[in-house]
Parts: structure tokens; C-alpha cells; sequence
């Protein structure tokens, strides 16, 4: 890690001022996950902008039209204890839950969350090559150990998974991310918020350069009667996922209503099929019916040597975790399996 | 507070506050003034030569000191010999800095020094290194074929090779009612100790150095420092407190310890390398090993015919082994066997005993085999082990010291609750999930070799004590401190027991379960000589009343002597002290075991681990619910912190069978998850229920404790006693490590 000037930003309007006074400088937030990035040399900044300090944006707030605000310096573990978050949107508390450890949630941000970076073993080794790390050097996880990587949406430029737990939530509850920017102000619908690799595997997202996320807002809808949160991962806990699902149910005299139905672990952004939720609407929520929507879900995913076992796995967690959100009281801590 | 005798008393660690508290001071805690921090440069490349290291930009940056590679260390010791330690297989040992060759990846090939550690990492990052690359080889799976025989050296005298091939193996096995026949596959593990390995040299001036280092044996870094360097031995201490755990990583010295030494001495100042987790993935590791097991029985559940072969990794520069094909006949004794042991050297550094090192590796095969085989002949796998059961070592022909695995056999499963067992696969269940019981034998071979100690009753009356050995974390300052307060008949208040610095009576590495047999019998012997000369000052005092007395007629307890045939006769310690120019009573003892008994026995611990696991049908996620380990080890001095070792062990047999595996990525020569994020041991939510019993066992052979030592014992038997749980629970057989979970679906 080099020597890096450091300033402490007391509102966003500086904060955006500093980052746009000098291009080499990075916003720090909990620092979990930068940190480690600046130490290994995967990446670099002249200049740290600290936003833990700024007093907006620090709380979970109501909005009169019923949603609910998520400030972007919040911590996670804040967020996942709030009562309203516990109450109105228990998935997104569940999925936070089965994150990192306690250390690691009392420290990361609802911000820094978003924009953690890939776990590719390569991603994190200078020494081997990397388009995400270095454009056009190559990607080390095709012909590579990657049992880890995506099945959907990959390019033969790169096969990361986007890794967050909290993020399959935020994606199921159609959250909207709020952005400032030299430019102003702008919000971007969750699913648009991050991006598939393609031929851009350096983009992890749209954010551009020195915008700052400000808060996240969760539409009024939070599936506090029916939701579940499942992780699939080598270990019970601290370990990220190999294949994650959260799924919000609506009920109406025992038909499917509404369905939301988001995949982690599995390609480089939270991953939703509207057909297959479309698909499930008016209809009984059995297991056969989960099974056709995880086909759907599924359709078009490729293995690669060692994580083709991420396709079948994934079509029964659809179903378990689909079945478990039937009884949300069934849930296990780390959202490990249940029923 | 229990007086009398402190063996077997369940004391807590004497040392446990310290740590809990944060109090205890390890290696790279020493603070001196103006102390210098160094980072090492690793090698990015496999194999090949460093074509140049510019390191102009690292210079020239403001407190940074120095940058040593190849080309500017100091002249150093030429033989290979000087380079050896206590733990090196034969070979020629891997020497830092030595010249441009590059043999592995992850090799140290630059140490800069700067005035502090983040300063020294950043320059570190900023050499920039140019290499000629040269065609390497790291994958064991696919050079199988390069396999040879090992060579044989000192290390061989305590990791025997294989015995000859004994009857016929192959009629046997062709005539053989019920045959298995299954391939082994393990990969590569690192020990990952909590405590990072670091060094603190202090410059005394004068070639002098004191030295703090993280290591299993400060004598063994003592005299490789002063070899290498060219020091006298008396002017290189190396003092190791507390260990923060090392599982074998320390018992040769690491790199970390030849950069520190080598800047201090140049630098003339104190030095300190912290190694981070990262480099911890570039010195010694548990090698990955092939097995292939062919094992036939008769139609009574005899195994008459046993094919072991195991082809494991080493490096290109030294013949690293373990003892792994040996244990199948040691276990079991059949007639017709054929054991080899074969090694392909590779492009890595040297492999380097990991807690169970050879044993857990067989165990797995050897269990999973006998399951296996019990299996396809309808016996209970308890049963079919009593059947097998060797009453004596056929491989060696001669006896065991003492063996009580049919004990532990017996009161593992009546404490599990075996009898529940349904022996059909998938038979058991609870909700929807699948139940599996398993269960393996664990071995783990008793050895002691020779140390020294010193006892001194002190002005005060008390007992002080003190070995160059370590305490890696196991309870090694408890439990010298009991033995040796059984000594005098002492309370453990009034016993100092002094270690782990090289100035103190020579002891060895500190590994292969040996420790307390080997300096509790130093210390016995030490304390027995201390006896004779205290008995000797109070003979010798005036009136006394022992004038007359012998050994068998006295008693050392309450701090003195008395009398056996009238206890009110008493003299005090400080009295015999006091009488005697109020001069310290001294003396330094060896033991040296007496290896022409000891050769004919085969001396071993002995274990039976039960485990039960659930398994999610369709998802295919495990947990190990329930385990039971009984272990036969003789007598248990402390079993308070045996019991901690044999849990501990369990926690990692888990790990091996369910978590941990360094991953190698053979097209770059190179592991690929060097972090505790990435590379999975088990957290507090996959450990459930653990039990232990010590199964009673007296041994009047194997030393002077009776006691086999339970370092590693506790590991043994776990993976495959998993695994054959798996194999019940789902009908699955999966004989590579760790098993996935998702193999199960
Ligand atoms: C060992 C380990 C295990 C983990 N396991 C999991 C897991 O199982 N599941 C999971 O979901 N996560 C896991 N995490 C990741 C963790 O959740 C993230 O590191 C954390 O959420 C990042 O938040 P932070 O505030 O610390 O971000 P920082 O590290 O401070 O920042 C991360 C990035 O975001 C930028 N940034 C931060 N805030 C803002 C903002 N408001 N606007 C614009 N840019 C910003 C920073 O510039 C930086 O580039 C794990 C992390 C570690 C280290
Ligand atoms: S998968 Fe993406 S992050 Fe990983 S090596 Fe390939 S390009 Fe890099």
C-alpha cells in the first residue's frame, strides 16, 4: 500500500469535491473490503476520501410514501437489527445476517456493500492474469479451478459472481439506489444498478466515476409474511456463497399473488427472471410449480469444469428456499437449510 | 488446591490468563528501540532464474534502510550440512538468497528493510523483478508416473520405510471372498497456526544476537543460526515463549528467521520479519498423496491380503516422507502383503509435517477401505475390526507396549450408541434429512528420544525446573509442572518450570507427540539425581535424623523429608538448604531412552472415533452432528488439557474431511487461496457435539511416565470415520478429501 493523503469529508457536497479534485482518490467507507484491496495492490489510491463522517445519510427513515430509507453510511449490522428492517423487510434482514461475520457487519456499510468487489482467486493475485484486475490481459478462471464462478450471464472475458448477500435481498425487494455526482443527483432502479461482464469486465456497475450512493430506498412491498433467505457455502458461516436465493411471496386465498424470486452466487450481478415470476403468478405455490419457474430461471446457464454442479444445485435451492418462505418460521440461523 | 500427586490432576493451564489477557508476549511483540522492520519479496514465478532485481525505486524512498537479495547478502556458510536442522529430510536444505535459481513459486528472493512494516511492504511492492522462465511440473495427480523411492537418511530412523513384501499377495488376493480396491486422492494443506510466523533479533554487538522467534525448537534454530552465520552457539539465544499454535510449521526454521538474523548482523540493529497469511502458503505444507489400497477377505471377515501404495509429493531438494502404507499391516494382520511408498519430486517447496502427518493420510485410506470391505461382506464394521484385531505387530513381528483399542472400541460405541445403527445405506433419517453413522481407528506411533533438565531447590524450599522446550499451545508448562512437582511432593505453587530459550537444558523439536514423554523423562531424571542429593545435605546436617535412612525409607512431601516410619519426623527444604550455606541444591540430568528395549515393542496410541452426520437429501449440505473419540494413550497426565487436545484434533479431523484444501493452480505452479477467507477451516456453527474418554491403559514400557503422549491421536480417525458415515447416510462413496458437499446431490 502506498502513502495516500487523507481527508475526511463533513458533507457529501465535499466529499464529491474531493473526488472530483483529484482522480486517483477513492471514498472509504467500513474499509472491509478496500482495505484489503490497497494492501494486496489490486488497488491503488493518492487520496482516501473518508465518508464515515458525514452526519447525513447515517439513519433508516421512513417516507411519507410508505417506503423506507436506507442511509448509505448505515452499517450493515444496523441495518439488519433495525426494527423496521426486522418488521417490513425481514429478508433483507435474514440475507444481511448471512454475511461475513459479526466483525465484518459491524464494520461494513449499506454503500461499501454494493460495491464490494469479486472473490475470483485470480481478481486477487496480481501475479496471474485478469481482465476484471487488467483489461485484455485474460481471463485466469476459464481454463482455471473455478468452482466458484458464474453460470449466468458470463462473457468469455470473465466468469466472476458478484458476492454479496445483501445485495440478492436488494434485488428482490426492487430497491432504488440514490446517487450524487458532480452532476447532480440521479437514482438507478436496482436491477440496473450492476452490470454483466460482457466485453467491460472492469465495470462491476454503473456508477460512474466520483458519484457517491447516498442512500437506498425499499418500495413499500417488503414480503414480511412470506420471504426466506437461503445460502449454499462450503462452511456454516463466513464463507460466500455458492449458490444463495431469496424469495418474497404474496399470498391470496393459497394462489401466488406476487413472486420475487433473486439468485446470488451466480453470476455477476443478483439474478432475476421475470418470466419465471410471471410464470408463477395465480398459481399454487407447490412444488411442482417452483420447479418449472427454477427451469426457467436456469435456462441458458453454463457450466464451466468445476461449477456445473451450480445448475442443478441452484433449481433445488429455488424450490426449497421457495417452500421455506411458506414458513418463514422454519429458518435457520446463516440461512442454512431448513424444513 | 490438590496436592497430591499432581499427575493426573485436571489443572488448568498455568499460562491461560496471560493469553486470554493478552499479556502473553510472542515473537514479533518485542519492542527495542529503534527497531527495524523487514518485508519479504516473493518469487511471482514457478521455476526459472532472476534475470535482475532493480530495486533503485525502493531505495530511494525516504526510511526505507536496506533491500537484500541474492546478489548483496553476506557471504554465508557453504555446505549443505550447515544448512540442515533437526527436522530436515535428506537432501540438500532450501537456502534463502543463496543465488538467482528459482525452484518454487512463493520462494523469498528479497528482504527490504525499512523503519516501518507498512513502509517495508510498500517498497517491497514497487521492486521490480525480471525472470527467465523455465517449464515446470506441480501436479502430483498427473506425474504419478515420476514416482521413485525415497532416500534414506537420518530422518529415516524415525519414519521407517515400508517393510518388505511378505506371503502372496496377489493368489490371496485373487482367492479372496470379498475384495475392495479404491484410489485415495489428498490434496495439499497448510497449517495456518492463529500466530503468524515472525522473528525479533536483537544486535547485541560483538556477532551476538538474542533472538525471539516463533519455532518448535529454539536449540534447533540456535544451532542453525550459528551455522549458517558463522556464530558461536553461545552468542545466538533464541528464546520462544508462547507459541501461538504451529502444528508442525515450526519445527524447522523458517525463512522469516534467516532474513531477521541475516539484517540484524548486517544492519547491525534489531530486526523484525513478520511473515503475513499470505506467506504463510510459501514454506511447508501436508504434501498431497495418491493411495491405492487392495484389500481381500476370506468368508469369515479375515483379511488375508492387504495392497498399499502411496505416492506422495516432495521437492526437487529434499526427500520429505511419512510413514503411511506401514500402518495397514501394523493394524491389521494379514499374511500376504505388499506395502510401497514411492515419492515424485515436484516444483514446490519441501513438504513439512502437519499434526498427524502420514497417519492421517493412511487412516483414511485404511478405514475408509476397511468400511468398505465390511460393507460388502454384511459385517458390523465394529465387529469387523474385533475380528481383524492384532493382538500383536505382525508387520515387525514383536508386540505392543501396551494396546487397549479393543477398549476403546467397546466404550466408544456404547457411549455413542452404535447399537441404533441400521446397517442398511440410507436407511435413517430424521425430517428430510439423511443420518449416518461412522466410525475408524486411529493410530498414532509413541515416540520418545533424549533431552536434559535442570532442577534446583532454592533458597526458599521451592523446586525450579527448566528445558529449552516450547509450549506450542498443547499445556507443555502445566504439565512439566505437575511432573515435576510430583518430584519433591510439591504443590504446583511452589514448582517453576523455565523453557522455551536456548540457553536452558538442550531439548528437541517439539512434535510427533513426543514432548512429554521425552522431557517429563528428563525432568524425572533430573529430579530423581536432585533427590538423592538433598537426601545426601540432610544426611549430612547435624542430629539429623536420616542419618541412617535411605530412598525406600523416606517420604518427600510437605515441602521436606520425613520419615516413613514416623511422618512427625520432618525436615523441612529451606532447613536442609539453610544447613547446607544457604547455597541453591543443583543438577542437570539427561535421559536417554533405552532403545534396545524399547525396540522390542511397538509402542502406539490407539483411538476409535464415532461420528453421526446429517445430510440434506436433495441439497446435499453436512453436518457433523455428533462425535465420540476413546483413545487409548496410556497415562494421561492432565486430562483436562488431553481432552483439549483430542478435541482440538477432532475439530480438525472435521476440517480435513469437510473444509480445508489449498487450492493449486498447476498451470501457474501456484496455490491460489492464500487467506482464512478463502482457504476454510471450521467455524464455531459446523461444531457440534464432541466427547472424549480415556480408555485406561498401563504401559510400564513405554517410558518412565507410562504415558504415549495426545498430540495428534485425536485427528487420526476422524476424516474417515466421516467419510464412512457419508458412505451410510447417502450410499455414496467419495475417497478424495475434502468431500464437497454438493458431491451429494
Ligand atoms: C472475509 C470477508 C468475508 C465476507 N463475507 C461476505 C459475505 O459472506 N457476504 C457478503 O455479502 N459480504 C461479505 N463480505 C463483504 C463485506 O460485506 C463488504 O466488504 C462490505 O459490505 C463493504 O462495505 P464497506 O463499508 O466496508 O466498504 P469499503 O471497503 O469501505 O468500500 C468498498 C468500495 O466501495 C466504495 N464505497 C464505499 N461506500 C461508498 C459510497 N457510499 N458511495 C460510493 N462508493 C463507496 C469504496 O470506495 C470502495 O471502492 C466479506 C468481507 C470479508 C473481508
Ligand atoms: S473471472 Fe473475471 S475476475 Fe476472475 S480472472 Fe476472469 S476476468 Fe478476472
Amino acid at each position: 500500500m502506498n502513502n495516500f493523503a487523507y481527508e475526511q469529508a463533513e458533507n457529501i457536497g465535499k466529499a464529491v469535491e474531493f473526488s472530483s479534485n483529484n482522480s486517483a482518490s477513492k471514498y472509504i467507507a467500513g474499509g472491509t473490503n478496500l482495505i484489503d484491496l490497497l494492501k494486496y495492490n489490486i488497488a491503488t489510491a493518492e487520496m482516501l476520501v473518508d465518508i464515515n463522517h458525514i452526519p447525513e445519510h447515517k439513519a433508516i427513515e421512513e417516507k411519507s410514501d410508505g417506503s423506507l430509507r436506507l442511509g448509505a453510511f448505515v452499517t450493515n449490522a444496523d441495518t439488519a437489527y433495525h426494527p423496521q428492517i426486522e418488521a417490513r423487510y425481514p429478508l433483507l434482514s435474514k440475507a444481511i445476517l448471512a454475511g461475513a461475520s459479526a466483525q465484518i457487519r459491524n464494520m461494513a456499510t449499506n454503500g461499501g456493500n454494493l460495491l464490494q468487489r469479486t472473490r475470483c482467486y485470480f481478481f486477487y493475485d496480481p501475479a496471474t492474469p485478469c481482465n476484471k484486475r487488467e483489461p485484455g490481459t485474460g481471463c485466469s478462471a476459464i481454463g482455471g479451478y473455478n468452482r466458484i464462478m458464474a453460470i449466468l450471464g458470463t462473457s468469455e472475458n470473465c466468469i466472476a459472481v458478484f458476492p454479496s448477500d445483501m445485495c440478492v435481498a436488494l434485488a428482490a425487494l426492487e430497491a432504488v439506489v440514490n446517487i450524487s455526482g458532480t452532476e447532480g443527483d440521479r437514482s438507478l432502479e436496482f436491477a440496473d444498478f450492476h452490470r454483466l461482464p460482457g466485453d467491460t469486465p472492469h465495470l462491476d456497475n454503473n456508477l460512474k466515476e466520483g458519484e457517491i450512493i447516498t442512500s437506498i430506498d425499499l418500495p413499500e412491498k417488503g414480503f414480511d409474511k412470506n420471504y426466506s433467505y437461503l445460502k449454499l457455502r462450503d462452511r456454516s458461516s463466513y464463507a460466500f456463497a455458492l449458490v444463495s436465493v431469496a424469495t418474497g411471496l404474496e399470498l391470496e386465498n393459497n394462489l401466488i399473488k406476487e413472486v420475487r424470486i433473486a439468485l446470488g452466487g451466480l453470476a455477476h450481478k443478483p439474478w432475476r427472471v421475470k418470466e419465471a415470476e410471471d410464470f408463477l403468478k395465480d398459481k399454487e405455490p407447490s412444488m411442482e410449480n417452483f420447479a418449472s419457474a427454477a427451469e426457467m430461471i436456469l435456462r441458458g446457464a453454463i457450466g464451466f469444469e468445476h461449477n456445473s454442479f451450480k445448475i442443478e444445485l441452484a433449481k433445488r435451492a429455488i424450490v426449497r428456499n421457495c417452500m421455506m418462505a411458506l414458513n418463514p418460521e422454519s429458518q435457520q440461523p446463516g440461512a442454512q437449510p431448513s424444513l | 488446591m490438590i496436592d497430591q500427586p499432581q499427575i493426573g490432576q485436571p489443572i488448568s493451564r498455568l499460562e491461560g490468563r496471560a493469553k486470554v489477557t493478552g499479556t502473553a508476549k510472542y515473537a514479533g511483540e518485542y519492542n527495542v528501540d529503534g527497531l527495524l522492520y523487514g518485508y519479504v519479496v516473493n518469487s511471482t514465478i514457478t521455476k526459472g532464474k532472476i534475470t535482475q532485481i532493480d530495486t533503485s525505486a525502493a531505495k530511494e524512498i525516504e526510511g526505507v534502510i536496506e533491500v537484500f537479495t541474492h546478489e548483496n547478502r553476506p557471504s554465508l556458510a557453504w555446505f549443505d550440512m550447515q544448512y540442515s536442522d533437526m527436522d530436515a529430510p535428506p537432501g540438500s536444505p532450501f537456502r534463502p538468497l543463496q543465488n538467482a535459481e528459482i525452484k518454487y513459486n512463493g520462494q523469498p528472493i528479497a528482504l527490504v528493510v525499512a523503519e516501518t512494516f507498512e513502509l517495508a511492504r510498500y517498497a517491497a511492492s514497487i521492486l521490480k523483478v525480471s525472470y527467465e522462465e523455465e517449464s515446470f511440473a506441480t501436479d502430483l495427480y498427473q506425474n504419478q508416473d515420476k514416482g521413485r523411492d525415497p532416500k534414506v537418511g537420518m530422518a529415516t530412523f524415525l519414519k521407517p520405510l515400508p517393510p518388505k513384501p511378505k506371503g502372496d499377495f496377489e493368489k490371496e488376493y485373487a482367492a479372496s471372498v470379498a475384495q475392495v480396491s479404491a484410489e485415495y486422492v489428498h490434496g495439499t494443506e497448510h497449517h495456518n497456526p492463529m500466530e503468524l510466523f515472525a522473528t525479533t533479533t536483537i544486535y547485541e554487538g560483538d556477532g551476538k544476537v538474542t533472538i525471539y522467534d516463533k519455532t518448535q525448537g529454539t536449540v534447533n534454530c540456535q544451532l542453525y543460526v550459528g551455522n549458517i552465520f558463522g556464530l558461536h552457539f553461545k552468542n545466538v539465544r533464541v528464546i520462544s515463549p508462547y507459541v501461538g499454535g504451529a502444528f508442525g510449521s515450526g519445527l524447522r526454521p523458517q525463512y522469516q528467521l534467516f532474513m531477521s538474523v541475516m539484517a540484524a548482523l548486517e544492519l547491525k540493529r534489531a530486526v523484525r520479519v513478520t511473515l503475513d497469511r499470505h506467506q504463510m502458503y510459501t514454506f511447508g505444507h501436508r504434501p498431497p498423496t495418491v493411495q491405492q489400497l487392495n484389500f481381500g477377505a476370506d468368508e469369515n471377515g479375515v483379511v488375508n491380503a492387504i495392497k498399499h501404495t502411496a505416492i506422495a509429493e516432495t521437492s526437487q531438494h529434499e526427500d520429505y516422507t511419512e510413514v503411511v502404507v506401514n500402518w495397514s499391516n501394523i493394524l491389521y494382520p494379514a499374511k500376504n502383503t505388499k506395502l510401497e511408498y514411492q515419492l515424485v519430486p515436484l516444483d514446490v517447496y519441501s513438504p513439512l509435517d502437519m499434526r498427524a502427518p502420514g497417519g492421517s493420510t493412511a487412516s483414511h485410506a485404511i478405514e475408509s477401505t476397511m468400511d468398505a470391505l465390511a460393507f460388502k461382506l454384511s459385517i458390523d464394521p465394529v465387529q469387523f475390526r474385533l475380528i481383524n484385531y492384532a493382538d500383536m505387530d505382525v508387520a515387525e513381528n514383536r508386540p505392543f507396549s501396551s494396546k487397549e483399542l479393543k477398549q476403546c472400541y467397546i466404550q466408544g460405541a456404547e457411549r455413542f450408541g452404535w447399537s441404533k445403527r441400521n446397517p442398511e445405506l440410507r436407511s435413517m433419517r430424521r425430517g428430510n434429512k439423511l443420518i449416518g453413522y461412522g466410525m475408524a481407528t486411529g493410530f498414532w506411533e509413541s515416540m520418545t528420544i533424549p533431552a536434559r533438565a535442570e532442577a534446583v531447590l532454592t533458597k526458599e524450599g521451592k523446586l525450579r525446573v527448566s528445558s529449552a522446550v516450547t509450549d506450542i499451545g498443547t499445556g507443555t508448562l502445566t504439565v512439566m509442572t505437575q511432573i515435576a512437582a510430583d518430584e519433591l511432593g510439591l504443590p504446583l505453587e511452589d514448582v517453576q518450570f523455565n523453557y522455551g530459550d536456548s540457553k536452558m537444558p538442550f531439548a528437541p523439536i517439539q512434535g510427533g507427540s513426543f514432548t512429554v514423554s521425552t522431557v517429563g523423562s528428563a525432568i524425572k531424571s533430573a529430579g530423581k539425581a536432585l533427590r538423592k542429593k538433598i537426601l545426601k545435605k540432610a544426611r549430612e546436617m547435624d542430629n539429623s535424623p536420616f542419618k541412617n535412612a535411605d530412598d525406600n525409607d523416606i517420604s518427600f512431601e510437605r515441602g521436606g523429608i520425613s520419615l516413613n516410619s514416623n511422618p512427625a519426623v520432618m525436615v523441612f527444604f529451606k532447613e536442609i538448604i539453610a544447613a547446607s550455606g544457604n547455597k541453591e541444591i543443583k543438577t542437570t540430568n539427561m535421559s536417554v531412552p533405552n532403545v534396545f528395549k524399547l525396540k522390542k515393542y511397538t509402542r502406539a496410541a490407539h483411538s476409535a472415533a464415532f461420528v453421526e452426520v446429517e445430510i440434506d437429501e436433495e441439497l446435499g449440505t453436512i453436518q457433523v452432528t455428533r462425535a465420540v473419540t476413546a483413545v487409548a494413550a496410556g497415562n494421561i497426565i492432565n486430562p483436562k488439557t488431553a481432552r483439549s487436545q483430542i478435541l482440538g484434533g477432532m475439530v480438525w479431523g472435521i476440517s480435513k474431511a469437510l473444509y480445508e484444501e489449498t487450492i493449486s493452480d498447476h498451470r501457474f505452479g501456484k496455490y491460489m487461496n492464500q487467506n482464512l477467507a478463502e482457504y476454510h477451516i471450521p467455524v464455531h456453527a459446523d461444531i457440534h457435539e464432541l466427547d472424549v474418554i480415556f480408555v485406561e491403559e498401563k504401559d510400564e514400557i513405554v517410558n518412565e511416565l507410562g504415558s504415549k503422549g495426545v498430540g495428534e491421536i485425536g485427528l487420526v480417525a476422524m476424516a474417515p470415520a466421516i467419510a464412512n458415515a457419508i458412505f451410510h447416510a447417502t450410499g455414496k462413496r467419495i475417497n478424495h478429501l475434502p468431500i464437497h458437499f454438493d458431491e451429494l446431490i
